[in-house]
């Protein structure tokens, strides 16, 4: 893969880092070959027959930088379409993808304001031969700063969600939504965000009910009009983690782009959305679930999550396995990945030998809300292994793999 | 037991903020009092607070468009509250462009302060943050703990340097040990020491002038002191550094009272609001 970046987009593409690097401490590179861009209201849940693309879904190459936190309650990924670069090359009919130390790649891009004002072109370059991933920065007077870093193959990042399932959707300029978040002290933990019968919409902290509130509570209400669009079901509310959203936020405003907010019941995934010509965010956390609901299990959460043709899945479940059980890498031919998220269903189990490091699942999590009722959001990584069979039990619900398409 | 206050002022506000964020960088837990007239911030010295005192008064009608308080009974028209001054810091740390901020004592669960703050927004309906401060509601019983101190009997009165100075040295000092000498004399000299078994660092000033006090009697304070002779305390540098990392405006008067061995007495005085901060002495 190689890609040159120029001008503003050097900036830009700063900042997506900083953002990513918010959420978790490696940075997943894919870059690939076909793809559909399309707008999130194009999204149709993919199952195995991929469905013909139209004239309004251009195929195109495109570069996906992604990151999960440790507890995997927090997902980001940055789209970026091939006319945000000056010049992108997928490269070669091997699609090689990549994880590398946020703390790495951000270091490339850690000073915004000499990236501005310094950075005349930015190179990446990755190719399997090469045992390092070049980052090149061609900076003013001749300058020439070359960051070779070392990566990782890895498997395919890719978070379960569907904006389409999600019941309510908010749409905000991001200033409105930094102005409401600057009330709220920088280490708290999680916010609810509610809707009320009357269309109210409030932002407050939350605490645990179980403690005698010895915390401060404060919150914020926002009137209807400030928002570009509010399509959520009254009464409703979602609690979710602030820490993460912030990273978001910071490029949002940055960026001038309104932050779509989608989200369901409360358990299910809160997604946050960018949306630009040559570019597409999404930040995906989990939520709190209610008291009263905590009967829904992970599981149940991921019963509800299985593609809509389950009968495709089960058919060809077991072409799936064959791929998933041959090579690692190899799907990434057969796969043109897409930006609209597809569900799957992953599930891995802990002890899955296939599993790489990344997908060890954390018990104690220092991440966000550890403790809390939080359900973690199904990353598993695309190859969620399993026997030729499906295990019924604490396996994977349904097979999880790029094949599909 | 009532209260309400509310503040329309800009100036006000950043000037009651700048007071209350002094007070949280010294008490983690205070009292707050209030009366009719005034506010006062109160960390009463028990070994609890490591012998630190702090007083704090403030005149309500200097910050407050609005206050409206009944005590806990008409003979005692006062109200004595726990908090921590960092939430009320924290809320209206946001605050520098309300339109208006309220405050109300309220006990829906429990009992709490909230602070409505008013905002400027885009649409025709302001956007409003409020912010529910936990608060304990303290009996009657107990307020005797929380009188103001009297002015000790000084061996030495002095006007302290510029803060802004004073701050940088004892920050300075602050990497050397955890203890400083504050010694001071009646001819302005005031000198701040430092000793470890390797160093021993002495800042001196001079031409401070020392206030004059009218003793209770008329009289002035006993000159009988040899103006050279120094008084001297040796305190915990850290409550030294927080009171001064604590100021954001220079005090139109300060200045501070040494009893040798005893305790330093530090007053801070601001046009409306006097501050009063007592170091014990460590042997």
């Amino acid at each position: 893969m190689k890609c040159i970046i120029i001008g503003g987009n050097i900036k830009v593409l700063g900042r997506a880092v900083h953002s990513l690097s918010r959420i978790g401490d490696e940075l997943y590179l894919e870059p690939t070959e076909n793809g559909v861009w399309g707008n999130r209201r194009g999204w149709e849940l993919w199952g195995p027959q991929c469905p013909p693309l139209s004239d309004t879904h251009p195929v195109c190459p495109q570069l996906s930088l992604r990151s999960i936190n440790s507890s995997r309650s927090a997902f980001a990924s940055f789209l970026f379409a091939p006319l945000f670069f000056q010049r992108y090359e997928a490269g070669g009919p091997e699609l090689f993808r990549c994880k590398v130390l946020m703390k790495s790649f951000l270091g490339v891009f850690r000073s915004l304001p000499s990236l501005e004002k310094t950075v005349e072109k930015c190179l990446i370059l990755l190719k399997a031969q090469l045992s390092r991933l070049v980052v090149q920065l061609h900076c003013k007077y001749g300058v020439t700063k070359t960051h070779n870093l070392t990566f990782q193959e890895c498997e395919r990042l890719q978070a379960v969600f569907d904006t389409q399932q999600c019941a309510s959707r908010l749409q905000a300029p991001a200033q409105l939504l930094a102005e409401a978040v600057v009330h709220f002290p920088p280490a708290l933990a999680e916010v609810t965000l509610r809707v009320d019968a009357g269309g109210k919409i409030s932002l407050r902290n939350y605490v645990d009910e179980g403690e005698p509130t010895k915390m401060m509570v404060t919150e914020l209400c926002l009137a209807k009009e400030e928002f570009e669009a509010v399509a959520a079901v009254p009464d409703s509310h979602i609690t979710f983690c602030l820490r993460e959203f912030r990273g978001l936020l910071s490029f949002a405003e940055a960026s001038h782009l309104p932050l779509s907010i989608y989200y369901d019941a409360p358990g299910r995934p809160v997604i946050f959305t960018l949306d630009d010509a040559v570019l597409e965010v999404n930040l995906v956390l989990a939520t709190l679930s209610d008291p009263e609901s905590s009967s829904q299990h992970p599981t149940s959460n991921g019963v509800s999550h299985i593609p809509a043709p389950p009968d495709d899945f089960a058919d060809d479940l077991e072409a799936y396995m064959i791929a998933m059980e041959t090579s690692a890498y190899e799907e990434s031919s057969r796969d043109p990945p897409t930006p609209s998220f597809p569900l799957r269903t992953p599930q891995p189990p802990p002890s899955d030998p296939n599993e790489e490091d990344e997908e060890e699942e954390g018990g104690a999590v220092p991440g966000t809300p550890p403790h809390k009722k939080f359900r973690s959001l199904f990353f598993g990584s695309v190859l969620t292994p399993g026997g030729p069979n499906p295990a019924p039990v604490q396996e994977v619900l349904a097979e999880d793999s790029d094949g599909e398409y | 037991m009532r209260f309400r206050a509310k503040i329309v002022d800009l100036a006000c506000l950043n000037h009651f903020s700048r007071v209350v964020n002094t007070i949280a960088k010294l008490a983690k837990t205070c009292t707050l009092r209030l009366t009719v007239s005034k506010l006062y911030f109160i960390l009463s010295d028990k070994v609890l607070n490591g012998g630190v005192g702090m007083w704090c008064e403030l005149n309500q009608g200097n910050f407050f468009d609005e206050f409206q308080m009944e005590g806990v009974s008409a003979e005692h028209n006062e109200i004595y509250l726990e908090l921590m001054p960092e939430n009320l810091s924290r809320a209206l740390k946001t605050a520098h462009n309300a339109k208006a901020v309220k405050m109300k004592l309220t006990n829906k669960h429990c009992p709490c302060l909230r602070v409505a703050v008013e905002l400027p927004s885009l649409s025709s309906s302001s956007r409003i943050v409020t912010h529910d401060i936990p608060v304990g509601v303290i009996p009657r019983r107990l307020w005797n703990d929380f009188r103001e101190p009297s002015v000790p009997d000084f061996d030495v009165s002095i006007y302290l340097p510029a803060l802004k100075i004073m701050k940088s040295v004892v920050e300075r000092m602050r990497n050397l040990s955890n203890y400083v000498v504050i010694e001071a004399n009646l001819s302005g000299e005031m000198n701040l020491k430092v000793e470890t078994d390797l160093v021993c660092v002495t800042t001196h000033f001079k031409d401070l002038g020392n206030p004059s006090w009218a003793l209770e009697d008329g009289c002035q304070s006993s000159q009988d002191r040899d103006p050279e002779s120094m008084a001297e305390a040796r305190i915990d540098i850290r409550k030294l550094q927080q009171l001064l990392a604590g100021q954001q405006v220079n005090p139109t008067k300060a200045l501070c009272n040494i009893v040798s061995k005893r305790v330093v007495h530090l007053i801070l005085l601001h046009e409306d609001v006097s501050l009063q901060y007592f170091i014990p002495a460590l042997t």
